[in-house]
């Protein structure tokens, strides 16, 4: 018989090591993949890691695309401290796009320099607002907040589908389901000229180092760390648990509706009835392998960026198929778990040993 | 594939292999394609019939064309990337087969001038950028009349994909060609809201099946609804692709995409240096809408369906011939009329007698 026994006392450095092991070990299986693919794996690898960064263009696409998975990954990182599990952040940042681009419709003459400050704000409360309901479920009803961040976020996409075949549909788009285009008062600038990099990757890292510096520095981020780690310990001091639920609610929805207002100020330019592939699911992995640290998650976003833009190159120069880049996703994430499992654990073959025995 | 499709492909073939000889060296310079897709290539519709194209661009043109393709790239933010990265590594013919890549297109096109752009479904062009798309409701007319023969409920479930025109002047044409034959036909209209997703194409069709339909249409690309038909024991049309392989009791005919031809002639003037940016918009008569064999349906349909497919290729009849009347009762189309292109382009108003109202 096999068991996972906890270890008594594991390796700080390997909490640390573990995403660069699952990594290394994702490359290796992935080159294996590969070269049944009767492809070379290590063109293959070159193709998918290196070539996507291996021009200027290339490295603005990966900061384009890494942006909305940091600014929402930093945001539920709060909440995965604290044991608050945001799982809707993909129907926050769809409600963050609805409220900000509303704006932007709704003033679409405007060349105010205003606007787009306001269509921030708008988009940071449709986000918050989104993750209140599920705050206020859990702390009102103890509704699981699993549950109904979950399933608010289909309520997001179908609005926001309804909003671009209807009442927001471009009146001169042919009937097309998508909103007018944003006014330039509207749209984020670009601070690299060239690229598609926007304001909003200037934000992503304002996001990372203020929520390093929340984390580590402030009471709130202590309170957040203990209450994850020693919820006994925390009441018996007196945090409220409550305050955590909302506050980190508020917070991811906030972030999540920010990341979902820069794409569509951003490279998108109107409102549509598709306006992300997935970022706030995508961002749960980003959180996680970044260790739930700031940092860590800047790095995180960047890689799992990369699995994006690798897998359409690989499409384009070896003709893989795009599942190839959900595949190594997949064992990106195992591997990662797998590492933390024997990083807590150690295996133990044979039946347990009783109680008495033990040394 | 089906004996038509083998003899215009090789019709293609010799006639590119003569064209070649003639040239000899002069050729300019060697087509490098890249195609984008919205779907996976395996969805069995609408990416899988653009995939079959750019196979046939590869087997007309032989060793002076490479292709590639992206596949499943949503219509976002992601869409320029790779429209661009296409440009990026030497691609000079890129196709964009799905209308929320109409924006990127041109954005792209823009700063990539000597790349030559085709992009389906579109109305937006520029100078090195073409619009195609076919004229798919004179196929829907024709199955229309079928399924006015069919029936025995009188009731047609529908599955739509969005409210958009292509698919509007669809279910019009279609729900004209059935009352052709019986104007007792009623039909019932689910909107998916997908192009692509098997589990939702399939539950509308059995919500559809539950309110007494015994025909299924769809205009999503899965073969999901068809194959709900035939294990609910009903009749249906397959869309995009032939797909009776997954439904051989119940697909009587599919309205099948042929791109084969407008591709390889696109890639031969680009070849040829004759590339200029068009709008093409063929129907039954050019090839690129065709209809799957006629089948499970007695004889008599049968005939009186080719007879109609024939009518249609040879002008005799428009589907959307006047007088057409809205919902609301106001002449659309004057008798003796027939709808002009802009008027079917941004179709957004039902035909009288559709008892449904259009998603606003």
């Amino acid at each position: 018989m096999i068991r996972l026994e906890p270890r008594r006392q594991h390796s700080q450095a390997m909490v640390y090591l573990s995403p660069v092991l699952a990594i290394l070990m994702t490359l290796f299986v992935g080159g294996i993949i590969f070269s049944f693919m009767g492809k070379n794996p290590f063109d293959a690898l070159y193709t998918f890691f290196i070539l996507p960064i291996s021009n200027s263009y290339g490295i603005s696409e990966l900061f384009v695309k890494a942006t909305p998975l940091v600014i929402i990954a930093v945001g539920l990182s709060m909440g995965f401290r604290a044991n608050v599990w945001n799982i809707g952040a993909e129907g926050q940042l769809t409600m963050g796009a609805i409220f900000g681009g509303g704006l932007a419709l709704y003033f679409h003459d405007s060349e105010s320099m205003f606007l787009l400050p306001a269509m921030f704000v708008f988009g940071a409360i449709g986000g918050a607002f989104w993750g209140a309901i599920p705050a206020l479920l859990r702390t009102k009803f103890n509704a699981n907040e699993i549950l109904t961040s979950l399933m608010l976020t289909y309520v997001a996409t179908l609005f926001l589908s309804y909003l671009v075949h209807g009442p927001w549909r471009n009146p001169e788009g042919f009937n097309f389901p998508e909103s007018r285009p944003f006014p330039d008062a509207g749209l984020l600038p670009i601070i690299y000229d060239g690229t598609r990099v926007h304001l909003g990757t200037a934000f992503a890292v304002f996001v990372v180092i203020a929520g390093w510096i929340l984390l580590s520095k402030s009471v709130i981020g202590f309170q957040l760390r203990v209450v994850g780690k020693a919820p006994q310990a925390a009441r018996h001091v007196g945090f409220r648990q409550k305050r955590m639920v909302w506050f980190t609610l508020l917070l991811g929805g906030g972030l999540a509706g920010l990341a979902g207002l820069f794409e569509v100020a951003g490279p998108i330019g109107q409102l549509q009835s598709q306006i992300s592939p997935g970022y706030g699911f995508t961002a749960i992995i980003v959180a996680f392998l970044g260790r739930l640290h700031p940092l860590g998650i800047l790095f995180g976003g960047l890689i799992m960026a990369l699995t994006y833009l690798g897998g359409e190159l690989a499409q384009i120069t070896l003709g893989l198929p795009n599942a190839v880049t959900g595949l190594f996703q997949g064992i990106l994430l195992f591997f990662l778990l797998a590492c933390d499992v024997l990083t807590k654990y150690r295996v133990r073959f044979g039946t347990p040993v009783a109680k008495g025995e033990a040394i | 594939m089906n004996a038509n499709l083998v003899k215009r492909t090789l019709a293609a073939v010799v006639a590119t292999g003569a064209l070649a000889f003639g040239m000899g060296a002069a050729q300019a310079e060697d087509v490098k394609a890249g195609f984008v897709y919205v779907g996976p290539i395996g969805d069995h519709g609408w990416s899988y019939r653009h995939d079959i194209g750019r196979q046939a661009i590869e087997a007309a043109l032989g060793d002076k064309v490479t292709t590639s393709y992206v596949e499943s790239v949503p219509e976002g933010a992601d869409a320029e990337r790779v429209i661009r990265q296409l440009a990026q590594t030497g691609h000079n013919l890129i196709f964009t087969t799905s209308f929320g890549f109409m924006n990127p297109t041109l954005k792209v096109a823009k700063q990539f001038p000597n790349v030559k752009f085709e992009h389906a479904t579109g109305f937006k062009r520029d100078a090195n950028v073409s619009t195609y798309a076919a004229r798919f409701y004179e196929g829907r007319y024709v199955a229309g009349v079928i399924a006015g023969k069919m029936t025995k409920s009188n009731i047609v479930g529908y599955v739509g994909s969005f409210p958009i025109p292509e698919v509007v002047r669809g279910i019009n044409s279609f729900m004209l060609g059935a009352w052709s034959v019986n104007p007792d036909v009623k039909v019932k209209i689910v909107w998916a809201n997908t192009w692509y997703d098997p589990g939702k194409e399939g539950d509308a069709a059995k919500a559809l099946i539950d309110q007494g339909a015994d025909i299924m249409v769809q205009h999503t690309d899965s073969p999901a609804p068809l194959q709900v038909a035939e294990n609910r024991g009903i009749v249906g049309f397959g869309q995009a692709s032939d797909m009776i392989k997954f439904a051989p009791k119940a697909q009587l005919t599919a309205i099948v995409d042929h791109w084969d031809e407008y591709y390889v002639s696109r890639a031969k003037a680009v070849l040829d240096g004759t590339w200029e940016s068009t709008d093409t918009w063929g129907g039954i008569a050019s090839g690129m809408v065709d209809l799957a064999p006629y089948t499970n349906m007695p004889d008599d349909v049968k005939a009186l369906a080719e007879e109609t497919e024939a009518k249609i290729a040879s002008g005799e009849l428009h589907p959307f011939a006047g007088p057409i009347y809205d919902q609301a009762g106001e002449l659309r189309i004057k008798e003796g009329e027939d709808a002009p292109d802009g008027m079917l382009l941004g179709m957004d108003w039902y035909i009288k007698g559709i008892d449904a109202e259009l998603p606003k």
